[in-house]
């Protein structure tokens, strides 16, 4: 099954005649990726990729059936184009855009609510790699042939970090069943602890990989979710041991400005909660690797 | 992107909150002559810097005549003034406000930030003011107030009712309370402020309730849409170095260590920095090259990383997605041949077009030193580093 996207996700991409959603979705499809078509305002009836191109989200829905949408729309107009996709009923949407104002997220975070639990869209990201299970298909900008089919989970908030661990535990032949980017912005669509929600309830996944950084209460939420709610084991890093406070590195949300947000005292919280944090960057995939052994051996 | 306190009041007061009469000064004549603009017998001259804790850093002064002011001005102008908030070179003097001085009867807090659980603008606000937040949550956590505002109706006046009475103010203050918080409110939401601070907002002797000192800070990502806010930006408060690499293209923050890093990805570049403190080195930098590097963009971030006198080893760390490994090797030569370079660098490439770019590297004829792994990149940069 694996989260979010299989090979059977109907996929279209908002953006997709411009150069970078053009370039991405070329390399989705190359790698199985079930993309039914587009949406560029003004150029529905064309064809692009060999896809049909639609002038608005619910009429790419009314003609393919699509599910869910990759979202590669600039700063100034991703947030209206987010909300055109819930509104058109896409299930899942993933918003690669880097640079989406916090009020435009405030607005979107909360326009989301208006639907029922039943037609209610999931947003991943924005300013995230995206999604991907690896040999049945993705949504981003990640490189997919790094990614070895299995049965960890994976989610973080920085893409490249994320290649690292995959990296990792493929070298060590460990794969993985979903890897999940939720974006270095301090409003989300996804936090940590819904996305382990989704890994905890899969029955293809059998342990999640949590990569976090400094900054934002997320990890901490995730933290107590694992503790009382799953059985399946967390392993997890976080990024910027070295962060000075108060000093924003990087990524909008990364950035130490309250009690309990920096590297060291979110580590203190996840082992507080029982989930095997890996000492170092370069450890997480032989960390993983020593927890799925002693399960194993138990 | 933050702005002088002097600004942040001429904006607030446009949406309607009360601040103290003054006027900007640009030299030691000036401030006198706005002293006496101002009229009184006693005035506040304020170093305008982009930091808190000015006042115990020497940089603010309460005067009782013009000399006085323009004597402290004299002393102001064009020093790098340290507080606890800044770094050791501290931030540049180079405007002054002076404000006829209030009689303060009673100081609080008032705040507006982004809460990050709640997904919404949040108020904080406490009875006591003054001092900074962070103090006041340590040594008076219960007087804290917090009030969160549903961005689809805004800030209700029974809210800002609410909070002024647990303020404990009374008669007529409660209604210039609810006009400050409204006023607030609606700067921070119509200029896409990340956080908007009234510390203290004082009682006066009159009992009226006046802003003695505001602080704003706007979000980078919405300036496109906020020129009036993107042109109050003060260079002359910023790093030059962050300032120079984010005219690149370039997130660069300069720390105090000799190994300087180039990295892809704000996570990855943590990581990086994690990763060579633990091999027991110090990292110059943060540094992300962002996606889509050219082998141009890899020039300008070495010269961004070689512009700190400390650096002696540059670790080079890629994990190319939306990146190209060979474009990135490429720059790496570009960079080593143009700029001269004698230092050692290391090199871990990996992702995208991995194979082309290590081909690069090794048939450049330069010594650059190539790793494969994260551990390895920061441990052979350490070593270099000693050797």
């Amino acid at each position: 099954m694996a989260i979010l996207i299989t090979e059977h996700t109907k996929v279209i991409v908002q953006g997709m005649s411009g150069r970078i959603g053009a370039f991405h979705a070329a390399d989705m499809i190359k790698h199985g990726t079930n993309v039914v078509g587009g949406v560029t305002p003004g150029r529905g009836g064309e064809t692009h990729l060999d896809r049909p191109l639609f002038n608005t989200v619910r009429e790419a829905v009314e003609a393919t059936g699509a599910e869910a949408s990759l979202v590669f729309v600039p700063p100034p107009f991703a947030a209206d184009a987010i909300m055109e996709a819930a509104d058109a009923g896409i299930k899942t949407a993933v918003c690669v855009t880097d640079g989406i104002p916090s009020q435009d997220m405030m607005k979107v975070k909360r326009f989301l609510k208006r639907y029922p639990e039943e037609r209610k869209m999931r947003l991943v990201g924005p300013n995230c790699a995206g999604i991907i299970s690896p040999g049945k298909g993705f949504m981003g900008i990640m490189p997919p042939h790094i990614y070895m089919p299995g049965r960890i989970g994976i989610v973080g908030r920085s893409g490249t970090l994320g290649y690292e661990a995959a990296s990792q535990m493929k070298a060590l032949g460990i794969g993985v069943s979903t890897s999940v980017g939720i974006g270095g912005d301090p409003i989300n669509g996804s936090s940590f602890k819904d996305i382990l929600q989704l890994f905890e309830a899969d029955p293809e996944t059998d342990a999640i990989m949590m990569i976090g950084e400094i900054g934002g209460p997320q990890e901490a939420e995730a933290a107590a979710y694992a503790r009382d709610h799953m059985t399946k084991p967390v392993v997890a890093y976080i990024a910027g041991l070295s962060a000075p406070k108060g000093r924003k590195m990087g990524h909008a949300g990364a950035i130490i400005s309250a009690f309990g947000e920096s590297a060291q005292e979110k580590v203190e919280i996840l082992e507080a909660a029982g989930i095997t944090v890996a000492p170092n960057p370069s450890a997480m995939g032989e960390t993983m690797a020593r927890v799925l052994g002693k399960r194993q051996a138990a | 992107m933050d702005i002088h306190e002097y600004q942040a009041k001429e904006i607030l007061a446009r949406f309607g909150v009360p601040v103290p009469r003054g006027g900007l000064a640009y030299s030691p004549e000036q401030a006198g002559y706005r002293a006496r603009e101002l009229g009184g017998n006693a005035w506040v001259v304020k170093a305008q810097i982009h930091s808190g804790g000015r006042g115990a850093a020497g940089g603010v002064k309460l005067c009782r005549d013009e000399h006085e002011v323009s004597a402290f001005a004299a002393t102001l102008f064009g020093k790098q003034l340290v507080t606890k908030q800044t770094d050791a070179n501290g931030k540049g003097v180079y405007r002054l406000w002076v404000e006829a001085a209030s009689d303060i009867a009673r100081e609080m807090y008032l705040g507006f930030v982004l809460d990050r659980k709640s997904e919404r603008i949040m108020i904080v606000a406490s009875a006591h003011g003054g001092m900074e937040i962070e103090d006041l949550a340590e040594t008076d956590p219960d007087s804290l107030r917090r009030m969160t505002i549903d961005p689809a109706v805004g800030l209700s006046e029974f809210q800002a009712r609410e909070l002024a009475f647990q303020l404990g103010l009374k008669g007529g203050q409660i209604a210039q309370m609810v006009t400050i918080l409204k006023a607030c409110y609606r700067a921070y939401r119509d200029l896409d402020a990340v956080m908007v601070e009234i510390n203290p907002l004082v009682i006066t002797g009159t009992g009226d309730l006046v802003a003695l000192d505001a602080k704003m800070s706007f979000d980078t990502n919405a300036l496109f849409r906020r020129p009036q806010v993107a042109e109050l930006r003060d260079r002359s408060q910023e790093d030059p170095r962050e300032s120079t690499a984010g005219d690149h293209g370039l997130s660069y923050v300069g720390l105090t260590g000799d190994i300087g890093c180039i990295i892809n990805g704000a996570g990855l570049a943590m990581a990086t920095m994690d990763m060579i403190k633990l091999a027991g080195g110090e990292p110059a930098n943060f540094l992300d090259i962002g996606g889509g590097a050219s082998p141009e963009r890899v020039v300008k971030a070495f010269q961004t990383v070689l512009a700190d006198r400390n650096v002696g080893v540059v670790l080079v760390n890629i994990f190319a997605g939306i990146n190209r490994c060979d474009w990135v090797a490429e720059g790496v030569v570009q960079a080593y041949r143009q700029l001269g370079l004698t230092l050692p660098v290391v090199v871990r490439l990996a992702g995208t077009n991995v194979e082309e770019g290590k081909r690069i590297i090794e048939t450049s004829g330069l010594p650059l030193i190539s790793a494969d792994t994260l551990a390895e990149a920061a441990a052979k940069a350490v070593t270099a580093k000693a050797a």
